[in-house]
């Protein structure tokens, strides 16, 4: 437990100081109350905001584990989003869209997972190739237009409430929870490390990486799916042009603020997670502040720079040389007093 | 040299000129892609507007690449089309292009977007004008609002891209003069549902749950549906707590009119290809040589407007 709040204490530090910054800006962050059963303020906004980011860094961080990466997940959530809708408006339910849903995501893992560990395409190109094709095939689906639905079982997903916190909250969290103890409780997580340390070496040592990979890119498939259908079931809409935009860039950066190394090997979701949390707490901060939109970007930029530059290996063993030599300067001090 | 090729060409024009009236014109016509349901829908009318007039339309859809716009207009130029229609996906770059196309005798109309190229190049552009869009939705909100104080919420398109600056500009020249009308918080939804709803979601949090608005001035209508779900999971009536104007007119804000839940659109017509026609028939006709810049019509809708109907009408178009 002590050894997870040490490996966690950058990001939390990170996490605890942006909202600081942001109360100092707009007083009210911290504030939540309750209205018709369902808790309400910029916090739960930030909880509920951060699913499809949260969502897609669980399976990043595993893709990253096995020194992978995968580009594709946005466009994943935009086929996701558009099969789901596609589904309900045809009148099939809310059962048989999420389970095509989430097998059109599995279908892209399992693509990408077969080309990586297959035919041994590298990550990058692997995925960028359905990044690209695949906002077509949602266009495809959707017909170019935004699909909209009125199923309010669907839509019970992205605005819904369960004991007062939003659906897409939830999701998330079970999700991490889940997948941190199915990677911790098993041997799983060790396997995946292996092969990201050392392909050759964990196959020599009888690890199967062929189905591991493929397995953590179908999980990677998996995540995305869920991430579509939160972001298409909160506007009520699969936009095949914009869900997921650029989401995979805010994935990998999450999984970075979270302190895993895209070299692959050990790896934390919970850090991840909280990356997640960190990128939209800047966002909400950002507008909460009442910045003029043409700032936005420029202060995430710094805000993330500052965080990375402070998680940096170099920068960790300065701060540790400096403390040492402030240390002994007491020490020699002290004798002296003496 | 110089008077032989003005003769030809004076030849050519004559030839083209008494052709104008016989059926099945050849019409090119480079289309940007279908990014949007908006642009969809433009294909469609163009389409349409076409047929009507029994034209031959040859259509080429450029995927969002410069490149594949100058093929297919130096291959319109090859088979010696009557007119060509484009929607350029960039502004600059169309020089030699349009050049050509001059010296071949064939008249160049620009649909919705304008070139940086100069203006004998093309025969005219067709398109609407931004600030004014802005500024007809400003005027009908001061209108609405009257002489009470209204704190009013703003959701930006994409930062920097001259929807974004002009909409904005003409809202403000719309709603100046009118002191009780404030703008008190402007943020960028990037044209789309989701941002929309998220942003609206922040404007909420910091307008006291959003009791302190009075309206919302969305830049494109795919904002104000996402916003509209946003207020009504604050609690709040879209439409009536909250007055919603937005630009666009495409088909799911008349819905949204015809349950209540929104107030008015400005329409950006996709219906730029008949105004384009109606140029060039009056050119072929007799020469006559149009405005280098034909403005479409701004036209507001309200709840007043049958926006049932309206749906139903534009459901259709591919939008």
């Amino acid at each position: 437990m002590h050894g997870t709040l040490k490996r966690l204490a950058p990001q939390l530090i990170a996490l605890a100081t942006l909202i600081a910054l942001v109360s100092v800006f707009y007083p009210g962050f911290l504030s939540v109350s309750l209205n018709d059963g369902r808790l309400v303020g910029p916090v739960v906004d930030v909880l509920k905001r951060s699913a499809p980011v949260a969502l897609l860094a669980v399976g990043m961080t595993l893709v990253i584990a096995t020194r992978g990466i995968d580009l594709s997940v946005g466009a994943t959530m935009a086929i996701c989003g558009a099969v789901a809708a596609y589904a309900v408006s045809a009148g099939y339910g809310l059962p048989v869209a999420m389970l095509l849903a989430i097998g059109a995501g599995l279908l892209a893992g399992l693509w990408n997972g077969c080309l990586v560990a297959i035919v041994g395409v590298q990550p990058f190109v692997a995925t960028l190739i359905l990044m690209t094709a695949g906002r077509g095939i949602a266009q495809l689906i959707t017909e170019g237009r935004i699909l909209t639905f009125t199923d309010p079982a669907f839509a019970f997903l992205g605005s819904g409430n369960l004991l007062g916190l939003p659906m897409p909250t939830w999701i998330w969290i079970c999700v991490a929870v889940l997948t941190t103890l199915l990677m911790r409780r098993t041997a799983l997580g060790l396997l995946i490390e292996a092969i990201g340390i050392n392909r050759r070496a964990s196959a020599l040592a009888g690890v199967n990486a062929v189905v591991l990979l493929i397995a953590v890119y179908m999980a990677m498939g998996f995540c995305a799916a869920l991430a579509g259908l939160v972001v298409t079931a909160d506007i009520r809409g699969a936009d095949a042009n914009n869900a997921g935009l650029w989401l995979e860039l805010d994935a990998i950066l999450a999984v970075v603020i979270g302190g895993n190394s895209l070299l692959g090997g050990r790896f934390s979701i919970a850090a991840s997670v909280i990356g997640a949390l960190i990128i939209q707490t800047i966002s909400i901060g950002i507008r909460l502040a009442g910045f003029p939109s043409e700032y936005n970007l420029l202060i995430k930029a710094v805000l993330v720079v500052v965080i990375l530059v402070l998680q940096s290996p170099r920068f960790g063993t300065e701060w540790h040389y400096w403390r040492q030599q402030l240390q002994f300067k007491r020490l020699r001090e002290g004798k002296i007093a003496k | 040299m110089k008077f032989n090729k003005l003769l030809t060409s004076a030849a050519v024009l004559a030839i083209s000129a008494g052709a104008a009236f016989a059926e099945g014109e050849v019409i090119g016509f480079s289309q940007i892609g279908s990014e949007s349901g908006w642009r969809a829908a433009e294909t469609t009318l163009t389409r349409n507007q076409a047929e009507e007039r029994g034209y031959q339309l040859q259509f080429s859809d450029a995927q969002q690449r410069q490149e594949n716009q100058i093929a297919a207009l130096r291959s319109f130029i090859a088979q010696g089309v009557d007119a060509i229609l484009i929607a350029p996906v960039v502004a600059t770059g169309w020089d030699s292009v349009l050049q050509e196309a001059k010296e071949a005798e064939i008249p160049v109309v620009l649909l919705d977007r304008m070139v940086d190229s100069d203006p004998s190049l093309y025969l005219t552009a067709v398109g609407s004008n931004l600030v004014h869009e802005g500024e007809v939705a400003g005027k009908w909100l001061a209108e609405a609002v009257g002489d009470k104080p209204c704190r009013i919420v703003e959701l930006q398109g994409t930062t920097g891209s001259s929807p974004a600056i002009d909409r904005k500009k003409g809202f403000e020249q719309g709603i100046a003069g009118h002191a009780n009308l404030t703008i008190v918080q402007s943020q960028t939804g990037d044209f789309t549902r989701s941002l929309g709803k998220e942003v609206m979601e922040s404007f909420l949090q910091s307008e006291n749950g959003g009791k302190d608005i009075c309206a919302l001035y969305a830049h494109n209508d795919d904002m104000a549906v996402g916003a509209i779900q946003a207020i009504k999971e604050a609690g709040l009536k879209p439409g009536e707590d909250i007055l919603i104007v937005s630009i666009d007119a495409v088909p799911d804000i008349f819905k949204a009119m015809a349950d209540g839940e929104a107030n008015a659109t400005v329409e950006l017509t996709p219906n730029m290809a008949g105004p384009a026609f109606d140029a060039l028939e009056a050119f072929w006709a007799n020469g006559t040589v149009p405005a280098k810049f034909i403005q479409t019509e701004s036209k507001l809708y309200t709840q007043a407007d049958n926006p049932a109907g309206e749906y139903e009408a534009r459901k259709g178009l591919g939008y």
